[in-house]
């Protein structure tokens, strides 16, 4: 009798332990694709940049200051190194296209032209798929963090070497800041 | 859910001690054949629904509307809605669904597939007209958060267990009116069986039984429209924007003419119920039972104080 009651709180044990494990491998590859989501929407958008500002160019002849700060901005966001300074970068680059969009509205034929509207949504949208990209990152590693931390996943978790995902915080100040302008890019 | 799978057991354990079987232990054959058939009907629904909806509510691919587009506007209005799907797919870390438009002026949304790696979101082009980005994001994740919580296959099982409830009785009361002229041989060898008691209980079971399908209708709609309220709170928490869904649902409200395009099948999986049914606006017990969607100001209510507005 004894004996069965031993096996089964050992089987018991066996399998929960399977259980966790599993969920935490599970959770971990969720968290690396996140991240890897990031990437992918930031290499989008240095893509698009130099589509918008070629089209504006002609356009914005006497803009040539703002446009080049785009330029700049998107050329140090790609040589970005590691998520510190990656998170940095970005976060200028946005300000500068931010710039650039307030400029564009002084010029009427800019705004009716479909080519950059199009442009315009294409840069909103991506915006958007960084920011959800980081939102579900975050809940992600969030959830990962929690999974590791709790009773009782926390055991396996320090004795399997699991490891708390880094969260992507905004470091620098001036990102933390509302945007001068609406255009409608909600992060 | 509980009470559904209660209720479906009370009847045909009925079914199986007054109908097939005349001993103490029966096996329960005419529950299983009506499951079964009912299951199989389900079950093929769940393959290959989700392409019978979008051919009979005429929905387009957004890839065939973009290249027939004419006007620069509203191709811009679709790469638009191809955006924010792609948007709404990365929050919820799901692979992104395939996107349709219907040519329906009434504003609505559906979506469709068995799992989100086979999901489709239908948008109507009334509704692409009526609303802004914003609102769009908010109405594609609703829709989003459908295929998230795996509502699709959750009603596709209760629609199993209705066409079960429907076929027991069906079968019922075609035995009643058969043992009735009949004779009715097999019935009074099972209550000489059981007694006082089980006449009782013969009674409870032949009215339910008559009442089954609207029962079963009702406590569906009851589950479809607590998936709804989940769908909008997850909605939510994927734009982290419940106003924007609110002003949606307002403007969809105002236009509530039926979405003719839209089967009463796909009602459940729509954004707003497209039978357009005044039901919908009013509250109270009767509509509450037979609607497949929540009243629409409970649902902006619900939006307007996960936004600390009311």
């Amino acid at each position: 009798m004894v004996t069965w009651i031993v096996l089964a709180v050992v089987a018991v044990l066996v399998f929960s332990g399977i259980a966790l494990y599993n969920r935490l491998i599970g959770l971990r590859n969720q968290v690396l694709n996140g991240w890897r989501q990031i990437d992918i929407q930031l290499k989008r958008r240095h893509d698009l940049i130099p589509n918008l500002v070629n089209t504006v160019r002609g356009a914005m002849e006497f803009e040539r200051d703002t446009l080049t700060q785009v330029m700049e901005a998107r050329a140090r966001a790609v040589s970005a190194v590691g998520p510190a300074d990656a998170a940095r970068k970005e976060g200028e680059l946005s300000q500068a296209l931010g710039r650039l969009f307030a400029v564009a509205e002084n010029y009427p034929n800019l705004r009716a032209n479909e080519n950059v509207k199009m442009l315009q949504e294409e840069l909103t949208s991506t915006e958007n798929k960084v920011g959800f990209a980081r939102q579900f990152y975050n809940d992600i590693a969030t959830k990962f963090n929690t999974a590791q931390q709790t009773f009782p996943s926390n055991i396996f978790a320090s004795m399997l070497g699991f490891t708390p995902a880094e969260l992507f915080e905004i470091t620098d100040a001036a990102e933390r800041q509302v945007p001068a302008v609406d255009l409608s890019m909600r992060k | 859910m509980v009470v559904f799978v209660a209720f479906l057991l009370f009847l045909g354990y009925g079914f199986d001690r007054f109908y097939v079987g005349d001993g103490e232990f029966v096996f329960p054959i005419g529950t299983l054949t009506a499951l079964g058939v009912g299951s199989v009907s389900a079950l093929s629904s769940y393959y290959s629904g989700d392409r019978a909806v979008l051919l009979s509510t005429g929905a387009v691919p957004i890839d065939r509307a973009l290249s027939e587009e004419t006007t620069e506007a509203s191709a811009l209005k679709l790469r638009q809605l191809d955006n924010v799907v792609e948007e709404m797919s990365l929050a919820a870390g799901l692979p992104k669904p395939k996107v349709y438009v219907v040519p329906d002026a009434d504003p609505n949304a559906f979506a469709t597939g068995r799992d989100p790696e086979h999901a489709s979101i239908a948008v109507t082009r009334g509704l692409l007209d009526a609303v802004t980005r914003d609102e769009l994001q908010a109405v594609v994740a609703h829709e989003l958060s459908h295929v998230r919580n795996l509502d699709i296959r959750l009603m596709t099982v209760i629609a199993a267990m209705v066409g079960t409830l429907a076929l027991l009785s069906d079968w019922t009361s075609r035995g009643l009116r058969a043992s009735s002229s009949g004779g009715g041989s097999r019935r009074s060898r099972g209550k000489g069986k059981g007694g006082g008691g089980a006449i009782i209980l013969l009674v409870i079971w032949i009215v339910a039984i008559l009442l089954a399908p609207i029962i079963g209708q009702m406590l569906a709609m009851m589950v479809s429209r607590g998936r709804e309220y989940l769908a909008d709170a997850s909605g939510a928490e994927l734009t982290r924007n419940p106003l924007a869904l609110a002003s949606a649902l307002e403007k969809i409200e105002h236009a509530h003419a039926p979405t003719v395009s839209v089967k009463r099948g796909t009602a459940h999986l729509c954004i707003a119920d497209p039978l357009g049914k005044s039901v919908g606006l009013k509250q109270g017990w009767m509509p509450d039972l037979l609607a497949s969607h929540p009243p629409m100001a409970n649902r902006i209510t619900a939006l307007r104080q996960m936004g600390f507005q009311e």
